[in-house]
């Protein structure tokens, strides 16, 4: 049984704020902060958008594109995310009614630091692999968190993408995926607070470099193929610097992982970082065309991908929803007072 | 705070515009009913759930300066009369757009929204709210 992609869908809130503005508040000089992250702006969410309402957004563009699925046919929606906006109470639950799959289905929230997203992927394999589910939905989406000041207000964004993973009509297979993980400590947000905490340099050579390598070199030899194999690569993008640096490490081209590369006009949406940067990789991928992925979450684990495109991406209506290029045209800047609302870092009265 | 039952029972219309069908003349409603006014008693038991177009144009708006304290983020703001393509029309807020650029027959979409929240420990209130259709 070939398990897959069977549609895909983004969104990424409009509104963006720039690393030269964050800067300006804080007495950095956030144009150099930005050029070394690799960021040229962020996106932040609207005072009325979360992950609930960045995820049921997706998850409708993904199901626009597939006319034909009954949504009674989901079998599973998992929400990926470190920003759920209930402690307890499901985002998952919420978007399974708003793309009424419910009531005969489960449904999960999802938190592996940045990487719970595909997890939820690859928990949706399973199932449909086993015959449990006839479809399942796994999404990535984050309204992200960075303390004010910190290195990671430059770059936690807002975004998400979904996936409709199943065995027919599949316009991606999937030919195998496998994780690494280990207890590492380089990123964390107790119960409770408000921001998280991070290791600084500790998060990359020893957390996001060798888990996404060491994933990423096992597929490569499970599989037995080679980095020239794939016309594009997916890395996670906390920043845009770190995906570049991992992908030459492992000997992909700039050119591989340019057209999934979002970080430098989005910044980083946490959970959503992978879907998005593979959905804007199926945006434009032809049948034939092979993917290579691998995730990353702080804590710390990576899930890598093999996937093919098939032949029925011919037939498939991407036209049904927008690209990710059109989501991202026509942002709305905001300075830091608006942005201050809109994160809702702003105390009121009662 | 408001009722979680009576904000739960009105799940269906709030998220996908699920209103109603006379079975005898055809008319669609929304918010939906039982009864269909025009054609009265003949309408009994024959109203079905009718899941409204999520598109539509803008058949009238109004910008709002002085909001109810759920929308103080969001003010000024603009408030809809959308038609949509069942030829209904629904009343909501408009949002993700350039007030100054809003016309009537504007083609907008309608979008899943935080409508309100009951305070920081409360149930969050989910439903939809119009943006421009680009």
């Amino acid at each position: 049984m070939d398990v897959g992609i069977v549609s895909y869908g983004a969104y990424i809130p409009r509104f963006r704020i720039k690393p030269e503005e964050i800067g300006r508040i804080w007495g950095v000089d956030g144009k150099s902060m930005g050029k070394g992250l690799m960021i040229n702006q962020k996106s932040v969410p609207g005072c009325d958008e979360d992950v609930v309402t960045i995820a049921t957004e997706a998850a409708r563009n993904m199901m626009a594109r597939v006319p034909d699925v009954d949504p009674k046919d989901i079998g599973a929606v998992y929400v990926g995310s470190e920003s759920h906006p209930y402690a307890v109470k499901p985002t998952a639950s919420i978007v399974a009614e708003a793309i009424e799959a419910t009531p005969d289905m489960t449904a999960v929230d999802m938190e592996f630091a940045c990487k719970a997203g595909t997890a939820g992927m690859q928990a949706c394999m399973g199932l449909v692999g086993a015959g449990m589910a006839k479809y399942g939905v796994a999404i990535g989406a984050d309204t992200s968190q960075g303390a004010p000041g910190d290195a990671l207000e430059y770059s936690a964004s807002a975004g998400g993408a979904a996936y409709l993973i199943g065995s027919k009509n599949v316009i991606a297979k999937i030919n195998k995926t496998l994780s690494f993980t280990t207890d590492t400590p380089d990123f964390w947000r107790r119960e409770g607070q408000p921001y998280p905490l991070h290791g600084g340099r500790f998060t990359g050579e020893p957390a996001y470099f060798k888990h996404i390598t060491s994933a990423a070199k096992k597929l490569l030899a499970e599989v037995g193929s080679k980095p020239q194999d794939y016309k594009y690569a997916v890395f996670h993008q906390p920043n845009g610097k770190f995906p570049t640096r991992v992908a030459g490490m492992l000997g992909f081209t700039p050119e591989q992982i340019e057209t999934g590369l979002l970080t430098p006009n989005i910044g980083n949406t946490y959970s959503g970082s992978v879907p998005l940067g593979l959905a804007a990789v199926l945006d434009k991928a032809q049948a034939g065309d092979r993917i290579f992925v691998t995730s990353y979450g702080s804590g710390a684990g990576s899930d890598a991908f093999d996937i093919t495109v098939t032949d029925a991406i011919t037939g498939y209506k991407r036209e049904n929803a927008p690209t990710v290029d059109k989501i991202i045209a026509n942002p709305v800047y905001l300075d830091y007072g608006l942005y201050a609302k809109h994160k809702g870092k702003i105390i009121m009265s009662e | 705070m408001s009722s979680v039952a009576r904000e739960w029972r009105e799940i269906p219309g709030r998220y996908n515009l699920e209103g109603s069908k006379c079975g005898c003349c055809g008319k669609v409603y929304f918010p939906k009913r039982d009864f269909c006014p025009k054609c009265r008693r003949d309408s009994i038991g024959k109203v079905e759930k009718h899941k409204i177009d999520r598109n539509g144009e803008i058949f009238s708006f109004s910008v709002v300066h002085e909001s109810p304290a759920c929308n103080d983020f969001l003010k000024p703001y603009a408030v809809v009369f959308v038609k949509t393509k069942d030829d209904v029309l629904i009343a909501g807020q408009l949002v993700d757009a350039d007030l100054d650029k809003i016309e009537i027959g504007m083609p907008v979409r309608a979008v899943l929204r935080k409508l309100d929240a009951d305070g920081a420990s409360g149930v969050i209130h989910y439903g939809f709210k119009f943006v421009p259709d680009v």
